[in-house]
Formats: structure tokens, sequence, C-alpha cells
């Protein structure tokens, strides 16, 4: 079978975790590749649980929906603990810092995610774009290039440098691990 | 030239397809999970000369839809489950004035207002007979975003076409999917504008009468200089009401048979893997992508299955079983709803087949391991 990445970005409504998936996606058709964003989300705006599905494939995608990532990230305690156990053998868990952490049998990265965004960036807003750095940096699911180039199109108006500053950050969060 | 490859929602592609079929009007009141399609019709149609209403809800949306397409334009609105309820009177007003409009119902689960943000196929037979009385009526139903851009297209033509309401019948996953999707370029499109009267060769229009032979009258718009009477009860070709049964036997028959005459014509479907097949599997909008991939899955382990994806579902294709090949023995029907299609399928099948259903209605998609467990089943035991 081909390879087909999938990756699920999870917390609650606000989080932007919606942008950050067709970030992700964009990215990755700028990376030539095929790529499907979806969401899941309940009937409040704001503060219910909330996810993003991205799955990236260099061949056609036919079933859309993610079932076993390769990449979680949990931006929230009741993300985590309600995804956890569904991953791929060789999954890895991107998990905020702020999120008390329990074993898996997957690898866990333990990240101040939400924390750099509000005191390096100086908005927790764009945690997302933080987690978008921390991805692909990473992971290399997608290429610096085309994530920056990505972020710059889906961004609101007037808020690009912030947005690529957070990318930044996120990308050296991840390569401190290095 | 075609566009340059990008991510594009399905509700988005949906008037992407509709603008570039001519759509000039949009007459609707939001809901979840069609309200981009309202957003964004908001927001384009100004820029290409067209008029977009939101009205006080969804029955006088739909009444708008239908004055707008009298006058000349193309009209589309767009809902889901509680509102489809509630444009059915007037849906059925279009289907015997003979007035061409597309109706998009993105599908959300049921009954009532149900779950709203998410996804399910419950609306099959309504949107075949939620309005009452015998009348005609085209449903499409798209599995992939691109497609949805080309069955909104063909949504239009067939409804100007036909002088019929078309119903393109989405459900929450493909119009909230966003995917990869190269757009064609606009001047490859076939576009087809509603038939109007030759009037040179006429000397009083009437505007029910079968001029053609074709069973479709050519309409003259209003405010062209020819006014006529457009009514929903029983009418002549002068368009005034009669209750002469000779009058309403003709115009229930010419509005079925302008549909069921040209069945080749508004049909669609793809097979996959049929030829050799035993167990086939019946599927359409995203469901059927949980099907292709289950189908592939399978036949990579030697299993001969096979998969029916229906882009048309109403007029239903029956062509597509008579098709299958003498190994076929089981068809799997699967839809995200308690079972609606599957008696549509089992009379299409003749007695030939063992029919199951494969049900999801818990608002979520079906899985390719469903699929592939439902097939297993059914080889197993059949």
């Amino acid at each position: 079978m081909e390879e087909r990445i999938e990756i699920r970005l999870s917390g609650s409504g606000g989080q932007g975790l919606i942008l950050a998936g067709i970030i992700l996606a964009e990215a990755a058709i700028l990376d030539g590749k095929n790529a499907v964003q979806s969401q899941s989300y309940g009937p409040e705006a704001r503060g219910g649980a909330s996810r993003a599905e991205v799955v990236i494939s260099s061949s056609e995608i036919d079933y859309p929906k993610v079932t076993r990532p390769q990449i979680l990230l949990a931006l929230t305690n009741e993300a985590f603990n309600r995804f956890k156990d569904n991953m791929a053998e060789d999954g890895i868990i991107i998990l905020d810092s702020s999120i008390k952490k329990e074993d898996t049998s997957n690898k866990i990265i333990q990240l101040p995610i939400i924390e750099t965004a509000r005191k390096d960036i100086g908005k927790s807003m764009v945690a997302n774009i933080v987690a978008v750095g921390v991805i692909t940096e990473l992971t290399k699911v997608v290429s610096r290039q085309a994530a920056e180039k990505a972020i710059l199109s889906r961004v609101p108006k007037g808020t690009e440098d912030l947005n690529l500053k957070a990318f930044y950050a996120g990308c050296s969060l991840a390569e401190k691990l290095a | 030239m075609s566009s340059m490859p990008r991510l594009m929602q399905g509700n988005e592609a949906c008037i992407e397809g509709a603008i570039a079929a001519g759509m000039r009007f949009y007459a609707g009141y939001p809901i979840t999970p069609s309200t981009e399609i309202a957003e964004l019709a908001a927001e384009k149609l100004p820029k290409v000369g067209g008029k977009f209403i939101q009205m006080e809800d969804e029955i006088a949306s739909m009444g708008a839809v239908i004055g707008a397409s009298l006058a000349g334009l193309k009209a589309m609105t767009a809902t889901s489950g509680p509102g489809f309820s509630l444009k059915q009177e007037n849906i059925g007003f279009a289907c015997l004035t003979e007035v061409p409009c597309v109706i998009v119902n993105v599908q959300r689960g049921g009954p009532s207002t149900g779950q709203p943000t998410l996804p399910a196929q419950g609306d099959v037979m309504q949107a075949r007979w939620g309005t009452h009385g015998d009348h005609p009526i085209i449903v499409l139903s798209p599995s992939y975003v691109r497609e949805v851009f080309d069955l909104t297209v063909r949504a239009f033509n067939l409804s100007e076409k036909y002088r019929v309401p078309c119903i393109l019948l989405m459900d929450e996953v493909v119009g909230h999917l966003r995917e990869k999707v190269q757009l064609p370029d606009p001047a490859s499109l076939k576009i087809i504008n509603r038939k109007k009267p030759d009037l040179s060769k006429i000397s009083h229009y009437n505007p029910y009468q079968d001029y053609d032979g074709d069973g479709i009258p050519p309409m003259v718009n209003f405010g062209e200089g020819i006014p006529y009477h457009v009514t929903g009860l029983i009418h002549d070709i002068t368009g005034f009401p009669s209750t002469k049964p000779e009058v309403t036997e003709y115009l229930i028959t010419r509005l079925m048979r302008k549909i069921y005459n040209n069945i080749d014509d508004i049909v669609e479907y793809e097979k996959h893997f049929t030829e050799d097949a035993e167990t086939v599997i019946v599927s359409f909008g995203s469901t059927a992508r949980s099907a292709i991939r289950a189908v592939k899955i399978l036949r990579s382990e030697g299993e001969k299955v096979g998969l029916i994806r229906l882009k048309t579902i109403w007029p239903f294709p029956r062509k597509a079983f008579r098709e299958l090949p003498s190994t076929v023995r089981n068809v799997i029907v699967a839809e995200m709803n308690f079972g609606q299609l599957i008696e549509t399928v089992e009379a299409a099948c003749e007695g030939k087949f063992n029919i199951f259903g494969l049900n999801k209605y818990n608002g979520e998609l079906m899985s390719p391991d469903e699929v592939i467990a439902k097939v297993r089943e059914v080889n197993k035991n059949a």
C-alpha cells in the first residue's frame, strides 16, 4: 500500500486547530503531495472538544478520515485522554507541557507550546502556529518552505509577522530536542 | 487553462461550480453544515453581477429562487435536513410549474434538529419523495471535492435542460472536507441554458405547450414581454387551471416522461472491479470513499469484490445492476442511514442476488474496516 500519513490535531474550540490543519494540508500540496483536511466539532463555537485531521499521501486519498494517526497533537487533557490509545504503532504524541503525562505505548514528546505562544510571542492564540512549527521540524511531514508559504496565505492580513515568529519559535522548540 | 492545484472545501467547490454554470441568484437561510455555501455566495455573487439574499427562512428562500428563475436567472439555494423539510412545499411547486433550480442539501444527522455538526445520509428518500404527489426530480450525490464542482455544474445543466428542480445531495463529510483540487478551465465546460421558443414561428405562445415533442416546453422568462400564468394547480398548455381528466393525465405523464425517457442522459455511476466480482458494494457520497478503500484492500488480498458508486441517485440507475456479470452473488448496500436505498437496489436486482445492508447512523463516517468486515461476513455465510 502507498505511504499514508495521518495527523490528528486535538484540543478545544477556539485554539485554531482547524487552521493549523488547513496549513499543514496546504503545505503538503505545495510539496507536490495529495492532502485532505477534515474536522470534527461540537455545537459550541468555543470551549468544546475540537479536532482537525490531515491525511497526506503521495497517491490518491480514498478514505479521508484519520483512524490511527502517526502524529497526535494534544493541547488539552481531555483530548490527550480521548485519543492517546488510538495511535499507529510507530506514532508519536506531541503533548503540551500543561498536560499531565500518562504512560502510553507510544513515544510522547512534551513541549511548552501554549506557554511559548503566550510568553515568547505574547499571544496565546498563536499556539496553533507554534504547534505547526513543532510538527514541521520534528516530523518533516511538510517542508519548512511550504509551511511558511501556507501560513502566509492562510493567516489574517496584518498578522503575517506574528505568525511567522510563532512558527519559528515552534521550529526552535523541536530543534532543541535533537 | 485549468487552475493551480489548491486546497478547497467541498462547500466552496459547490459555489465555484454554481458560478461557473451561470448561477446569478442565491437565496438562502444559513444552516450547519451548509453555511459556507451561503457565505461564499454572498462574497462571490456581487463580483459577477449576481444577487445574494438572505431570506427570513427556508420556505421564503425557495420561493425567491423560483421567482428569480422565472425571471431568467439561474438560481440556487443550499440547506440541510431541517431546512430541506421546509423547502419541500415550494420544491413541489417548482416541479409542477417546471421552473429550473438547484437545491443543495448538505446532509446532517436527523430526524428533526438531529445532529447538526455530524454526517449522515438520511435524506435519500426525502430527496426523492419529500414533496407530495407524482413528480419528477433529479438527485446527484458527489463523493469528492472536485466532484462537488462537476456535479454542481451538471445539476444546473440538467435542471435547465429538463426544466426540473435538481437536488445536489451532499453530506457533512464531503461538504466540510478540504481536498487538493484543480478546477477545469471555465471555457472547457459544457453549459446548458433553458430552451427558448422561436417566437417568429409561434402566433400565440402557450407556456406549457410541448412545441418540440420532447415533453419540455420552451420557456419565456418573465419580463421579456409575454405575461403568462404560473400555478401550482394542475394546468393546461395555457398555464390556467383545469380539472379535466385528460388534461390532468397528460400533464403528469409528460412531467414524468421528460425525465424517464432521458434516463441514459441523466444517470451517472462508476463501476470498479465488477467484471469478475462475487460481491458488489453499492454506495454513494462520502461512504463510497470508505467502500473504494475497502475494495482496494480486499482486492490486494485476492477477494473478488467490486463497487458501484452512484453519482445519480434519482432517477435510480437500474441499468447498473442489469449489467452485473453472472459471477455476482452478493450485493451490499453501504449507506449512512438505517437502510433507505436498499429497497430500491433490491428491486433493481430483480431477485438475482443476495442483498445485504451495511448501515451506520451514529454520526461517524463508516470506516473501510467496517466495510471489509461486512464483506467477509457475507462471503462466509452466503
